[in-house]
């Protein structure tokens, strides 16, 4: 097998221990490893050659297989997949929770649904499957664990309270959610004090856990599609995007030209709606009603001019394997383009009139701030890295639908407070309408879809796809048998990463600062929980 | 500051006449499929043509009956795999006015009768004082976002809620209606019951989304309900994935008995479910298909 040379040769003790794979699909490099080096080979892989790390995944196949994705952040586009394989009955495996600290979420997430022990883990337990709804033990991501069979029904106890860790004279704890405050997402959130400053907050999320990974097993891949678009309904069209590229790598399909132009234009639509939104809830979040009100209803501009030319506002039922399910007249694509400019340039006079607003800077300027270094340590993604001078944006780093060949800038601020993240999403904004404007020049004629391959060409397997969400890098394995039933869908959305961080932005500081430090975040909980 | 005040004035009116009027704006609901008998060109003699069409939904939404193919709405998600059908498309309506009422709240006595306390159906029927001060708890238990989203969006100029006498409250206490979106998720179960339990009467619940009436594309699961009905009393059923601020506007406006509920089974909808128990069907405003390119 060809050996493709990495940025920096393997040290010698560990290139004994370990097999390395080439490609997968021309930009992937897997290597097989054993668990007595992950962690050493972890370290080179994050600190020598300067990747991120990007999630775990667990197979159950014959054997369990740990697959540990980590990209490049700067060109050359390259993935690195480090797989750890054991023998079914072997549960336990060395956590890397200790040199890379992204893992602990997946870690934590991979004993819960699939009961298995990460030794040095500092936290395990209570995470996606709440302790006080299901028996201990359940894992309900493994291949023998029968939903049949399961306690139907499960109620949390209503006598739960969140474990307080903050023990101090005049301590407290505040307990927020699951149902909270006006129209919000179900999370919980414990915020411990002595006084005004946030000292802990730990946030409790999966209230909304639907299983979607599990439920997709078994499902025609084409239908799994379906929840790929709902994991988050706000950013359906890049869920659904990601998970249609994996199919498209696994049968190695073309799309056509004009769905690829297309697809760009749907997603800055997308993305622009969806950042004109989130600048509502900011100013909302610190009562400037006006402000608010004007956003919103740009917003909701926008969602009807998705609405008019696709019929769905919020973009479902466009995304396919193969391109797109349907064509967009070049008339009513053009037509969305004087709007949407029209809607930016209002949206650039409201940026004026909020920087101009000194009591709407005074609540966000230094307040819940992640610095560069926490950004880093976190591999957070999307604007909220940005925000804090991590300029990484999978449009760039790893092109898809000929991104590559787009003119737009990657906004980055260094502050990483409140107001950096809301110029980023602003700066954002017009970078997407540059790239609608673009994809629209030049638009080829012809099919947006490309031919269903033929039953026998149909091919099993497996396949990382991505997408730079509104929230973020959304990556989605897929892993389909020769019938094109999904045999394991893993999904690691934007807002897991992100909220993995959170209590970064939310502590020392003060309890009044937690709804705007919540919506310059402005996460999903859904896809979160998934 | 004044700026605010000046940009404000200068933005206008923007708010939808609705109820007073039909908003016709496009792009303010993604519409339905529209229940067709089987003539030509899908004529009964092609069973074979008739089952593919069928088989398309991925919800079981279109359901093949002797003489025609009905809409279930409960389970439609807009996939628009029907619609966009090469061969037998099947027709569409840009209605918005979904909300129907269940067989709960048709069996209550309207408000002020002489048993009105005492029955549980009865406490779901919010009377004369409510027509124009209502607060409404919404609760997530399991939604994508969407439906949030376009609740959110009541708030926003072009609906303005508050102008009809509906406002939101982060107090159960407070409130008279709960609107539940999402598909019940198991870990929000608890959550829910208490704050349904907390919500005094009389009190209106309102499920609004696909997910929230059948469980949406979720189904059923080991994690999570077909539904937030089993869950709660559902006295209102929203249809649509999400339903547009309009169709939860008036779910908002049935609830107060200030608009006539959807009439599905006038459409040969899933009988079962949706026929009226004892209802007035004439009385009621049935949607209108209009159909749409």
């Amino acid at each position: 097998m060809e050996r493709t040379p990495l940025a920096a040769p393997l040290p010698e003790d560990l290139s004994a221990c370990i097999e390395l794979r080439g490609h997968l699909g021309g930009l992937t490099h897997e290597i097989e490893c054993h668990e007595d080096s992950l962690k050493a080979l972890c370290v080179w892989i994050t600190q020598t050659l300067g990747y991120a790390f990007a999630g775990l995944v667990v197979e159950q196949e014959t054997r369990w297989s740990l697959r540990y994705l980590f990209q490049s952040t700067e060109l050359p586009s390259r993935w690195i997949h480090v797989l750890v394989r054991g023998p079914l009955e072997q549960t336990r495996y060395p956590s890397v929770t200790e040199v890379i600290h992204v893992a602990d979420w997946h870690e934590r997430e991979a004993e819960d649904l699939f009961g298995l022990v990460f030794e040095g883990h500092p936290r395990l337990g209570d995470f996606v499957l709440h302790d006080d709804a299901w028996q201990e033990g359940l894992a309900p991501m493994r291949r023998e664990f029968d939903p049949a069979n399961a306690p139907r029904v499960r109620t949390p106890n209503p006598d739960w309270r969140p474990q307080r860790i903050v023990h101090a004279p005049g301590a407290f704890g505040m307990p927020i959610g699951p149902v909270y405050s006006g129209i919000c997402e179900s999370a919980h959130f414990l915020l411990e004090t002595v006084g005004e400053d946030v000292i802990r907050a730990l946030p409790r999320f999966f209230y909304k856990y639907r299983a979607v990974e599990k439920i997709a097993e078994g499902r025609q891949a084409e239908d799994a599609l379906l929840l790929a678009e709902r994991i988050n309904g706000l950013t359906a069209f890049a869920h659904g995007l990601a998970f249609a590229q994996t199919l498209e790598t696994i049968a190695e399909i073309e799309i056509p030209p004009r769905a690829a132009k297309l697809r760009v234009f749907l997603a800055e639509l997308e993305r622009l709606r969806h950042h004109t939104g989130a600048i509502a809830e900011i100013c909302e979040s610190t009562a400037l009603g006006v402000a608010a009100s004007q956003a919103a209803m740009l917003e909701e501009e926008l969602l009807r001019i998705s609405g008019r030319l696709t019929g769905h506002r919020y973009l479902f039922g466009l995304a396919a394997s193969g391109g797109l399910t349907r064509d967009l007249g070049d008339a009513e694509l053009a037509a969305v383009i004087a709007p949407a400019r029209s809607i930016l340039r209002q949206l650039e006079a409201l940026e004026r009139r909020l920087v101009r607003t000194s009591s709407f800077l005074d609540r966000l300027e230094e307040v819940g701030i992640v610095t560069q270094a926490e950004a880093r340590a976190y591999d957070l993604v999307g604007p909220i890295a940005r925000a804090s001078g991590l300029a990484r944006d999978l449009r760039r780093i790893h092109p898809y639908s000929g991104y590559g060949e787009y003119d737009f800038d990657v906004p980055c601020e260094s502050e990483g407070d409140g107001y950096a993240r809301l110029r980023v999403l602003f700066a954002e904004a017009r970078q997407s309408m540059r790239l609608m404007a673009q994809a629209l020049e030049r638009l080829p004629a012809g099919p947006v879809r490309a031919p269903k391959p033929t039953q026998h060409a149909r091919a099993a397997g497996a396949a990382l796809g991505w997408t730079e969400a509104p929230l973020g890098a959304a990556l989605h394995w897929v892993r389909i048998d020769e019938r094109g039933a999904i045999v394991r869908y893993r999904i690691i959305p934007p807002s897991f990463v992100n909220w993995h961080a959170f209590h970064l932005a939310a502590e020392a500081f003060a309890f009044q600062d937690f709804p705007i430090i919540l919506a310059s975040f402005g996460l999903s909980v859904s896809e979160n929980d998934r | 500051m004044s700026q605010w005040v000046w940009s404000g004035l200068r933005w206008g009116i923007r708010t939808t006449r609705y109820p007073v009027r039909r908003d016709e704006a496009p792009g303010v609901t993604p519409g339905f499929p529209v229940a067709r008998p089987l003539e030509a060109p899908l004529a009964r003699a092609d069973p074979y043509e008739v089952a593919r069409l069928v088989e398309r939904c991925p919800t079981g939404a279109l359901l093949q009956r002797e003489d025609r193919i009905d809409v279930d709405p409960r389970r439609c998600v807009h996939c628009f795999r029907c619609a966009r059908d090469e061969a037998q498309p099947m027709p569409w309506s840009l209605s918005y006015e979904w909300a129907a009422a269940t067989a709960l709240r048709r069996a209550a006595p309207p408000p002020g009768g002489r048993d009105a306390s005492a029955s549980d159906a009865a406490a779901a029927r919010l009377g004369r004082p409510f027509s124009h001060s209502v607060h409404i708890r919404v609760v997530d238990a399991g939604d994508c976002g969407a439906c949030l989203h376009e609740v959110k969006q009541l708030s926003n100029p072009y609906y303005n809620l508050h102008r009809l006498g509906f406002f939101f409250t982060p107090t159960p206490r407070q409130a008279d209606i709960l609107l539940v979106v999402g598909a019940g998720a198991d870990q929000m179960r608890t959550a829910l019951e208490k704050t349904f339990a907390a919500i005094p009467t009389p009190r209106t619940v309102i499920a609004v989304g696909a997910c929230a009436l059948s469980g949406g594309v979720f189904g059923s699961s080991f994690a999570s309900s077909a539904g937030v009905g089993s869950i709660v009393p559902v006295d209102i059923e929203v249809p649509g994935n999400p339903p547009p601020p309009l169709a939860i506007l008036h779910a908002l406006l049935v609830a107060t008995g200030r608009a006539q509920p959807a009439d599905w089974a006038a459409h040969s909808i899933r009988r079962e479910v949706l026929t009226s128990a004892g209802g007035d069907a004439s009385r009621r405003e049935s949607m209108t298909p209009d159909e749409a390119p």
